[in-house]
């Protein structure tokens, strides 16, 4: 598939959303789940296109976007890696484990490493608190981790897959 | 006026007054010539209850409400002006003044600015929280106006101003908590806004130096505090 | 559809569930799932393929089983066994030995405090039921209370029962139900709404991700009944983005419920219509606060203005609002089958019926636990959560997020409710209970708690913005040892600024784990204060050499 149709495939997905809604303002945040979800970040281009079809300005679309910490206005590395930062697993140990990335892979909380490998994100609580501390790692949960398991398998997840 | 409207009494600082059944306790507090201190709230726009200077307590309620935003209620009994509250006001006061870099002696709206006047009305003779002298833009890129952070209180008039009265909302506010900030579309330049009309409104409406007319120097920087109330009438008078 | 007809889907279930021997039920939630369950799941059909047990063994899945520390679990009916820590490799010898006695290594006692001491009610089909098929739902007398409400109630014979029930809101505030209900059914509005809060925000708590995952049909049920009490026709579901697992179950449980005519146009054939919509929020914690989250489905910031008019009367988009969250709905259908004098037979004078708690933190038994109001905590520290972890020494138990306080050994015997709580400076909350040791350091804490506060405040009104701020500063100086009494003097001033004067519950109620660790734990203000140490060696002082120059 080359690059423009792939875009126009996503652009579809976006109208959908904005079609479910009758094109109304309020489906402002719903929209841009579904552009976060088609083109992993919120891209100047996609909020003017938004901004123009739902006819809310710029600087409200703005406004929301930065507002909540979903939605990301900086295309993410190819991997991801959220350390939960909920009670549980800050008691547990989060600031070692925090400290552990940032000596072995130079990344912190909102950081992509230069190579575009490795994006490091934080969340608030990710619910597993029974088996805290828990990391979320390319969409799988791995629970009751410690500095060193985290080191190894972040390693593994970025070095494996070429 | 339609002979439906509901008349509510009540009692503002042991005085009885009548008021329509939809105002603010606010309203009728400066109707009545009670003295209440606002900053964000702004005749004439809608009502952002963020400042919370026009707090009011009311017996019967431990919560402190603000007036700007409280409708009247039949029997009410409010005290605007309670040791209690003047103490707040001023807590909440140097709160501002510690969270950006508002040093009048520098500022263009030096001796205009109701942020420094009203720390005069309350008595704020220092500031007991630490300063957090944060490292702000000023943005300067407008070739008529100056959008300077470090005077900000996000009080959040001028958006509402260019939201509600201009029309443009080339005006919002990004991010949250103390990162807050007033932004332009994208979060761009002022200078290089396609949706901005120059009209100047959202300086005219800041208590503060943070919008200035480009050029004025300390102490320069009167606002026409006459020009919304100007637009209200005329648009009222329209309708 | 009549009861009858949904009867027979029910049933049907039942029999085809009871016509094998043995069911297998593998815990789907997601705290299972992350611990692999899924593939237990798989490994356990393939070997009853294998072992040829088709016609004997069935392998479901179900919803929370509670224990999660010891996850991944799995139920057998026959044999009442529960297993614990199930691996893939396990499944062989589980098929094999599922006629003969359990697999000792992998079982977990069933009368142990941990099951024996909970009450169910909100949970009552958690991990009975296949989460995802609602005809498991319906041969539980699933959607029997909405039939009912509809077919021989009036809509304020529901309130009444809501009142009589004494059911409280289990968002945190502990508002009556009945009254809110009353309210929203009385205000005039040829437009209602119901909203589910599910932006389950407090750090440590996981109940509404766990009852949405594991028997979704009953909260969409609380809110039918809701809707006809109140007079709604349509609902939302402000579900958190970060729980993908509820949000996808909840879905498809919203998908079964129209097909089956539970939700949609003239509802089990009578002329209450209701749906439901779900909105997915994108991480901000002052979404649940009422308003905040009503402006942020309207599409806008999530700020919240200040009440009142409070959304019953002045709600979505102006129109009268109904905001429960997730597990008050799901006590709601209990509440009528078994009706409200049953309901307020549990627990204490003022907070009837039972509440669902988190457990996590320093604590062996980790995990979902619902238990009767007016249970000590001692009772489900020590009890039902089997005590501390490696027999370390408790500290505190740290009740309501970053709105609530952490309570001390001294307030142990202390009957759980919505009020011993508040005495104790701390908030009933939505229900995380984390629980801490020797080894946490409570100025530590109240720093992670404000800083918590200060990330999520959204920076409407200044006390708030500026105060959480000012005030996680000071924290910052005080575990780093570089704080004076004045310092705390003025952390103190802050915590009362910011509670009476900001706009909302966030601001509000910021300051509370200050506040309780500042009069439980305060020689442990004083420690780092004066004599620049932490007691419990969480925070990183560094000690000045005496005047080297």
């Amino acid at each position: 598939m080359n690059d423009a149709a792939s875009k126009d495939k996503r652009r579809k997905l976006v109208d959908a959303t904005m079609r479910r809604f009758g094109h109304s303002s309020y489906a402002l945040i719903e929209t841009l789940h579904t552009v976060q979800e088609a083109y992993g970040y919120l891209d100047d281009e996609n909020l003017e296109y938004v901004s123009e079809a739902l006819r809310v300005p710029l600087s409200k679309i703005y406004g929301v976007a930065t507002f909540y910490h979903f939605f990301t206005l900086k295309p993410q590395g190819e991997h991801t890696a959220v350390l939960c930062t909920g009670t549980a697993c800050y008691i547990k140990g989060v600031p070692a484990i925090l400290s552990a990335i940032k000596e072995n892979f130079g990344v912190e909380d909102g950081d992509t490493t230069e190579d575009n490998r490795l994006s490091m994100l934080t969340a608030r609580c990710i619910g597993s608190c029974g088996l805290a501390p828990a990391m979320v790692l390319d969409g799988e949960i791995a629970g009751q981790v410690t500095p060193e398991i985290v080191v190894d398998r972040i390693g593994r997840m970025i070095h494996n897959d070429t | 006026m339609s002979s439906s409207v509901k008349i509510k009494t009540l009692t503002i600082d042991e005085r009885q007054v009548g008021a329509r059944e939809n105002q603010t306790i606010l309203e009728v507090a400066r109707e009545n010539g009670i003295k209440i201190p606002t900053l964000c709230y702004l005749k004439g726009l809608s009502p952002y209850g963020g400042c919370r200077m026009c707090i009011v307590e009311i017996a019967g309620s431990p919560k402190l409400l603000p007036s700007c935003m409280t409708t009247v209620e039949e029997g009410m009994v409010v005290s605007t002006n309670s040791d209690r509250i003047k103490k707040y006001r001023k807590n909440l006061l140097e709160l501002y003044f510690s969270e950006r870099n508002h040093v009048c002696s520098v500022c263009a709206s030096n001796g205009y600015c109701e942020l420094q006047s009203m720390a005069q009305k309350v008595e704020m003779s220092h500031v007991h929280f630490p300063y957090m002298y944060p490292h702000l833009d000023v943005d300067a890129t407008h070739e008529r106006y100056v959008l300077d952070h470090n005077r900000c209180i996000a009080c959040t008039r001028c958006v509402r101003v260019c939201d509600e009265i201009e029309g443009a909302h080339t005006l919002d506010i990004k991010d949250r908590g103390i990162e807050v900030r007033i932004i332009t579309d994208l979060d761009r330049p002022w200078g290089e806004s396609e949706t901005c009309t120059q009209c100047g409104k959202c300086v005219h409406v800041c208590p503060t130096g943070a919008l200035i007319e480009r050029g004025k120097s300390v102490g320069e920087m009167s606002k026409r505090k006459q020009l919304l109330p100007y637009l209200t009438k005329m648009r009222e008078a329209h309708e | 559809m009549t009861p009858e007809e949904f009867k027979k889907i029910g049933e049907a279930h039942q029999k085809k569930r009871e016509s094998f021997n043995y069911n297998i039920n593998v815990c789907t939630a997601a705290a299972c799932v992350s611990l692999q369950s899924e593939k237990v799941k798989e490994e356990l059909i393939k070997q009853v393929k294998e072992q040829n047990k088709k016609d004997d063994c069935r392998v479901s899945g179900t919803g929370c089983l509670g224990l999660c520390a010891s996850g991944p679990l799995i139920t057998i009916n026959k044999n009442k066994a529960l297993y614990g820590g199930v691996k893939p490799e396990d499944a062989p010898e589980i098929v094999k030995n599922i006629a003969k006695k359990p697999v000792k290594r992998l079982q977990i006692p069933t009368d142990m405090p941990f099951f024996a001491r909970q009450t169910k009610m909100a949970l009552e089909h958690c991990g009975k039921t296949d989460p995802e098929v609602i005809g498991d739902y319906l041969a539980k007398e699933g959607y029997e209370a909405l039939y009912n409400c509809l077919t021989t109630m009036e809509p304020n014979e529901v309130i009444d029962m809501m009142v009589k029930s004494g059911l409280r809101g289990r968002g945190g505030g502990g508002y009556p139900v009945g009254l809110k209900w009353s309210t929203v059914h009385k205000a005039v509005g040829f437009k209602k709404f119901v909203i589910c809060n599910a932006d389950e925000g407090d750090p440590g708590a996981f109940m509404d991700r766990s009852m949405l995952e594991s028997d979704p049909h009953s909260i969409i049920e609380g809110m039918a009944i809701g809707a006809y009490a109140v007079g709604a026709s349509h609902g939302y579901v402000y579900i958190r983005g970060e729980y993908p697992l509820a949000i996808k179950r909840l879905r498809a449980a919203i998908r079964q419920a129209e097909r089956q005519n539970f939700l949609g146009k003239n509802i089990c054939g009578t002329p209450f219509s209701f749906d439901v919509e779900i909105r997915l929020g994108a991480g901000a914690f002052v979404c649940g606060e009422e308003t905040a989250l009503i402006a942020s489905i309207e599409g806008k910031r999530g700020t919240p203005r200040p009440r009142p008019p409070y959304p019953a009367q002045f709600g979505l988009w102006g129109h009268p609002t109904l905001i429960n969250n997730v597990e008050t709905f799901a006590n709601i259908s209990p509440i009528v089958r078994k009706g409200a004098d049953y309901y307020a037979s549990i627990g204490t004078e003022r907070s009837k019926g039972t509440k669902v708690f988190a457990l996590a933190g320093s604590i062996n038994n980790t995990g979902l636990i619902e238990v009767p109001m007016g249970i000590t905590l001692r009772e489900i520290v020590f009890e039902i959560g089997g005590g501390i972890v490696g027999g370390k020494k408790f500290k505190a138990v740290q009740t309501g997020g970053p709105s609530g306080g952490c309570i001390p050994e001294e307030y142990l015997d202390m009957k759980v409710d919505y009020e011993s709580l508040a005495q104790v400076g701390s908030i009933m909350g939505s229900g995380g209970m984390i629980v801490m040791d020797e080894t946490s350091c409570m100025v530590d804490v109240a720093k992670y708690f404000m800083d918590f506060c200060r990330s999520e405040s959204c920076g409407k009104c200044a006390p708030c913005r500026v105060g959480t701020a000012q005030m996680y500063n000071l924290l910052n100086l005080i575990s780093q040892g570089k704080a004076t009494m004045h310092d705390l003097a003025l952390l103190e001033e802050l915590c009362d600024v910011v509670r009476n004067t900001s706009l909302c519950g966030l601001g509000q109620t910021s300051a509370n784990p200050v506040l309780s660790t500042i009069r439980f734990f305060r020689d442990e203000y004083l420690a780092h204060i004066n004599d620049k140490k932490c007691p419990a060696g969480v925070c990183a002082i560094e000690h000045k050499e005496e005047a080297v120059l």
